[in-house]
């Protein structure tokens, strides 16, 4: 590294430099002709506009009301939530855990932030950060108590550590009284923490 | 390496705070750094192996202080410069810019769409048979490679229980490395609270784990 970054990393830098380091990349790369700025522009927009939790919502949704599409989602995940046409980085081999009487799933990256972008979009910054991923694994249920989650005590929480390629998604369970709700409802009722496994979907009273 | 990155564990990092809602990027410069990485990637400058390591080689209080964004710009300007695409003085703007030898392949803008619903899975193109089946009962080997890897500390010689067979998926112990994918199967191992942490609560962990991560036990 060049010795100016090297004085850079030595301490917490403020946005302001690190602003310039990106504009002083961003440019050299251009130049070189090694990037493609109008790219990087249509990454962005997709990632702000078009993928995010509201994909898994669906997917979730559409198990709560498709016990053949449910059956498909907890045998071969990547292919059934491609069906919606969610698919793609970061999603390349998907697995769904199921949320049940006796277990509670709940994932994290302990080694970096992996996590399932097309179904929920680029991670929030928790997910990524040293408190969670050092302590979901060793204290889940104080963890989730911090999100104001409560696991009954004969319930196992579950913890999915994603150190390989693939990438789960928390099927959560579904609200009491729904019987009668369209997808489009239930997909409301479906946050990004349930599908983490840091929350539960919302109670029809919520919404 | 058994480096800060290995968080899984640890105490002392404070409380979780989530913020009920949150933008997807913080600042303008986490926008621009955010698309480098398929970029970059796509134009064959690095694997995601080298990527992770490039961040697990961070300073350690450097690495804790960083946000997300500012890893992916370490290891951008790190792998770039290690591989000899760009070099510190052209960083620095004390060197005019050379033109690559050969021209890489590009990003542009048609091949978005494409590339991120495609992705690039690290699944083997042909499986490869392993030792293990859903049921069986192995130990995580004490191993402590200087070099990348994806067997977290606090699994190491611990027994579990194999839950999944993900099929065969190249290895990032060889991949961050330039000796190529040599594919493997990767087993989710559920590990109990009381080998994990020594109590007894009715939770788990399971772990993503290589074939020769593991032994039988």
């Amino acid at each position: 590294m060049s010795s100016h970054s090297d004085h850079d990393h030595d301490h917490t830098e403020p946005p302001d430099a690190i602003a310039l380091r990106v504009k002083a990349l961003e440019s050299l790369l251009t130049e070189k002709g090694l990037i493609d700025p109008a790219a990087l522009d249509a990454l962005i927009d997709t990632y702000e506009h078009k993928i995010g939790p509201r994909n898994g919502a669906q997917v979730v949704a559409k198990a709560w009301s498709d016990p053949a599409y449910k059956a498909r989602l907890l045998s071969d995940a990547t292919h059934a939530i491609a069906e919606l046409g969610f698919s793609g980085v970061q999603g390349e081999d998907m697995v769904v855990v199921e949320n049940t009487a006796q277990v509670h799933n709940v994932t994290v990256c302990t080694l970096c932030s992996c996590y399932p972008w097309p179904t929920l979009g680029l991670p929030p910054v928790w997910y990524k950060s040293a408190p969670y991923r050092s302590r979901i694994v060793i204290d889940p249920r104080g963890v989730l108590a911090e999100f104001g989650l409560s696991i009954p005590d004969d319930r196992e929480v579950r913890v999915w550590d994603s150190s390989a390629e693939l990438r789960y998604l928390v099927l959560p369970e579904r609200p009491a009284d729904t019987e009668d709700w369209s997808e489009a409802q239930l997909a409301d009722l479906v946050t990004r923490d349930s599908m983490i496994g840091t929350g539960l979907a919302r109670q029809p009273a919520a919404v | 390496m058994n480096g800060i990155h290995d968080l899984g564990g640890m105490h002392g990092m404070g409380p979780i705070d989530p913020p009920r809602d949150e933008p997807r990027f913080h600042h303008e410069w986490e926008r621009r750094t955010f698309p480098l990485f398929a970029s970059l990637f796509v134009g064959g400058h690095f694997n995601v192996d080298e990527f992770r390591h490039a961040i697990e080689r961070m300073g350690p209080a450097h690495y804790l202080e960083g946000s997300y964004y500012e890893h992916w710009l370490h290891a951008f300007e790190t792998l770039l410069t290690e591989k000899g695409m760009i070099t510190a003085a052209e960083l620095s703007g004390e060197a005019t810019p050379t033109q690559p030898s050969t021209p890489p392949p590009v990003l542009t803008v048609d091949m978005v769409e494409p590339v991120v619903l495609g992705g690039a899975s690290a699944r083997a193109k042909e499986d490869v048979p392993g030792r293990f089946h859903a049921g069986d009962t192995v130990r995580a080997k004490n191993l402590n490679p200087v070099t990348h890897t994806r067997l977290p500390r606090y699994a190491r010689g611990k027994v579990g229980t194999v839950e999944m067979v993900h099929g065969a998926f190249a290895t990032p112990d060889t991949m961050a490395h330039g000796q190529g994918e040599q594919p493997q199967q990767v087993y989710a191992v559920r590990f109990t609270a009381k080998e994990l942490w020594g109590v007894n609560r009715p939770d788990t962990v399971c772990i993503d784990l290589w074939d020769s991560y593991l032994e039988a036990a």
